[in-house]
């Protein structure tokens, strides 16, 4: 179809990316890379194994020639739009840079310190001071960056918020340490003050880490949207138009197989369309010339010919991600665990140490000693353990559901899968496969089933591709059909030792569903029908959800006939034949009655339902916009995965939730030594490396959480 | 003491000397996948040297 063209020596050969979430281990990683270069016109291939990532460098392949490589190496690659590369982790890179300055300062200092406390005076304690001034210095001055701007701007916004103290605390024990060093005081809180930003520094970078992973994760499963169209030019030749630059008028060449980037009227050409993204509507509608076809849809006999009539922001797709934005924009409100707790300590932690302050100065001990107190309280309570208890938690629980085949959006989507209390499922795609299976194949002959592969092969029909998965799966040989032609919308036709063969279009097609009719010479013709099948675990899932306290339901956007098998099998109430507002509707009414709903779903018509619910998951075959609508993204065919990531966000909600307590148990032992004075940088720096620690440790075991 | 004012200088030389290292590491990627790293050393790789047939 698309031949690889040589580019101009010296322009850089294009990359694609590929999402490959089925590789598990080294030799994948061997078979990938050399498996890939082998194929002509592919220069080198690099795995990235802990994105699942794979990075193509080819001379102009299509993306589906590509895909077509992969499945022949075995794997399952979805292409991912190529924005996302660019500004790939900028933040947690930075975070960790900080982290590295900081921990190089803290040991150093700590070795300083540790010599100091064991007896070193005089000279040498000043030399070690003024040493440990010099290495501090310029570290808090970096790696205190991210602290001093965000303590800033929420102070210029009238706000305080977990990075104040901090800061306040960070440049009043540098400020007082600078201060004893100049006048050769015995106590230097260097080290607390660096291995403070140290801990807090780790906390933030698991923080982040855990988003840039999920947002690799998410993005790395988005599927290429329409990039373009094939566009007739005014001389008769065509030319490939950006789905940006596309008008209102122009004529676009829809191939077979392709997916359309503008809405249209058909012109010429009778296919069948695949909506199932847009509606729900999971078998495909026949358009003929005069009939809308709609962005966003896959075009799959025929080439069609379509006079635009919609294009960028005017489509139906547009339509829906307008809604999706609004209904989403509820979600981006949620506070998270860690902000609330800030609300409430930052005052508290600011009060008690003005307290300290002013208690010691009424006690008549100088504004010195009393300085010195009142750092010393806001160094032990500054939230070290607090800023670990939530992130540590989370990444150890995001990590474990990624091995279990789950990625997770960021930390505040784990907090409300944790509070959900019901779920609402998509159907088609969510609690089925969204893919047909042939029905009747035990019953066909070996010679018939190597005639019907024989044909399904020269099609890209959705039935003929899932006759090809399930004959080869088991095996068999395709017979040596010649003469094979597919007439588009009807069938495909060949000759088999003298006999005509067809796997044709079943004359009544929209009664039974989805089928097909294999006929050979003039026997008479079998009927081959197709199912979407439920996910493995469908059921034991939905029981299991129940089990947990989330009783299910189902909204569908497909008609009643094909929703209401599926909803008896699960035993759920469901609605059929709901339009994305219909949906989004629904879900509104939920949340007005006080339940906090999980949205499971896969199609776009799913995208301002899964925006609007309290937390949303969506499987890796779905639409690129539900995926960024939603907050989990499960992969596999097992619908299993819905009910452990329910499992570990409790979890987690458990052990962050052990971790407030072992923090605030450390601070009400803590500070009122602290405030009575009695804590020395060695108690400082013990009391909050101890509970530091201790946090983390209770973070990791949710290693096995999704087991 | 004069012990100290070599060793101590030597130390935090070498501690800026593996900072620094860091810094280039971090800035060539090298963290990029931790994973695939653990795992390609059991990748045999015993093309001959010179040869480009990968495949």
């Amino acid at each position: 179809m698309n031949a690889p063209t040589l580019p101009t020596p010296g322009t850089p050969l294009p990359e694609t990316l590929f999402s490959v979430p089925g590789m598990r281990c080294a030799g994948c990683i061997a078979k990938l890379e050399s498996g890939l270069a082998a194929v002509p016109g592919v220069a080198a291939a690099r795995v990235n194994f802990t994105a699942k990532r794979v990075t193509v460098t080819h001379a102009a392949l299509s993306d589906a020639a590509l895909a077509g490589a992969f499945a022949g190496l075995g794997f399952e690659a979805v292409p991912l739009a190529d924005v996302m590369a660019a500004d790939d982790g900028s933040e947690s890179r930075e975070l960790l840079r900080a982290v590295a300055v900081a921990g190089f300062a803290a040991m150093n200092v700590m070795l300083l310190s540790v010599s100091v406390w064991a007896g070193a005076a005089g000279p040498t304690r000043d030399m070690f001071h003024w040493l440990s001034a010099m290495i501090a210095l310029p570290a808090i001055a970096y790696a205190g960056r991210p602290f001093f701007r965000s303590a800033w701007r929420a102070v210029r916004a009238g706000r305080t918020n977990m990075d104040v103290p901090i800061t306040i605390g960070v440049g009043l024990a540098t400020a007082l340490s600078l201060y004893e060093t100049i006048t050769g005081g015995a106590h230097a809180y260097f080290d607390s003050a660096v291995m403070l930003l140290f801990f807090l520094l780790t906390g933030r970078w698991l923080d982040a880490v855990m988003r840039d992973r999920a947002r690799d994760g998410v993005t790395a499963l988005l599927r290429h949207t329409a990039p373009g169209a094939l566009v007739r030019q005014g001389d008769g030749g065509t030319a490939w138009v950006k789905a940006a630059d596309l008008r209102v008028g122009m004529v676009m060449i829809v191939a077979a197989g392709e997916r359309l980037a503008a809405d249209g009227e058909v012109i010429a050409g009778r296919s069948h369309c695949d909506q199932s993204l847009l509606t729900g509507e999971s078998l495909p509608v026949q358009v003929l010339p005069g009939d809308r076809a709609l962005a966003g849809s896959i075009n799959i006999d025929a080439p069609l010919t379509v006079r635009i009539t919609a294009a960028g922001a005017a489509t139906g797709i547009a339509d829906i991600a307008r809604l999706m934005e609004s209904a989403g924009q509820s979600r981006s409100r949620y506070v998270r665990i860690a902000d609330r707790a800030a609300r409430l300590y930052a005052p508290a932690v600011h009060g008690l140490a003005l307290m300290s302050l002013i208690g010691w100065l009424a006690a008549g001990a100088g504004w010195h000693q009393s300085l010195l107190i009142a750092a010393a309280v806001l160094i032990i309570t500054c939230p070290c353990a607090l800023g670990l208890a939530v992130p540590a938690a989370q990444i150890v629980a995001a990590g474990a559901l990624m091995r279990g085949g789950v990625l997770v959006k960021d930390g505040s989507a784990l907090e409300r899968l944790a509070e959900a209390d019901a779920v609402v499922f998509d159907k088609t795609g969510t609690l089925t496969l969204g893919r047909p299976q042939p029905l009747d194949l035990a019953a066909l002959a070996m010679a018939d089933k190597s005639l019907a592969l024989a044909l399904a092969e020269h099609s890209r029909h959705p039935l003929s591709m899932a006759l090809r998965r399930a004959l080869t799966a088991e095996a068999v040989v395709p017979a040596p059909v010649s003469d094979v032609a597919e007439v588009a919308g009807m069938g495909v036709s060949g000759v088999w030792q003298g006999q005509k063969v067809a796997l044709a279009r079943p004359a009544a097609d929209a009664a039974d569903g989805l089928a097909c009719v294999l006929t050979v010479g003039d026997a008479p013709p079998r009927l081959l029908r197709f199912a979407d099948p439920l996910r493995p675990d469908a059921a034991a899932t939905v029981a299991r959800l129940s089990a947990m306290g989330l009783p299910a339901s189902i909204l569908s956007g497909d008609r009643a006939a094909a929703v209401v098998p599926v909803a008896d099998v699960l035993g759920l109430p469901a609605r059929a034949g709901l339009s994305p507002q219909d949906k989004l509707a629904a879900i509104g009414e939920m949340t007005m009655a006080g339940a906090r709903v999980l949205m499971v779903g896969d199609g776009l018509n799913d995208g301002p339902a899964l925006a609007a619910g309290h937390v949303a998951m969506a499987p890796a075959t779905a639409s690129d916009a539900s995926q960024n609508a939603a907050d989990a993204v499960f992969l596999g065919d097992s619908l299993a995965p819905v009910a452990i990531a329910v499992g570990v966000a409790r979890a987690t909600a458990r052990i962050v939730r052990q971790n407030f307590a072992a923090a605030i148990a450390y601070n009400v032992v803590a500070v009122p030594l602290a405030i009575a004075g009695q804590v020395t940088p060695l108690v400082a720096a013990v009391a909050m490396s101890g509970s530091s620690i201790l946090v983390v440790a209770n973070a990791l075991r949710l290693r096995s959480a999704a087991r | 003491m004069n012990g100290l004012m070599i060793l101590i200088p030597v130390a935090l030389a070498l501690g800026l000397a593996g900072l620094a290292v860091f810094f280039w590491t971090l800035r060539h990627g090298q963290y990029d996948d931790l994973d695939g790293a653990a795992v390609r050393i059991l990748i045999d790789d015993d093309t001959p040297l010179g040869g480009d047939d990968a495949g």
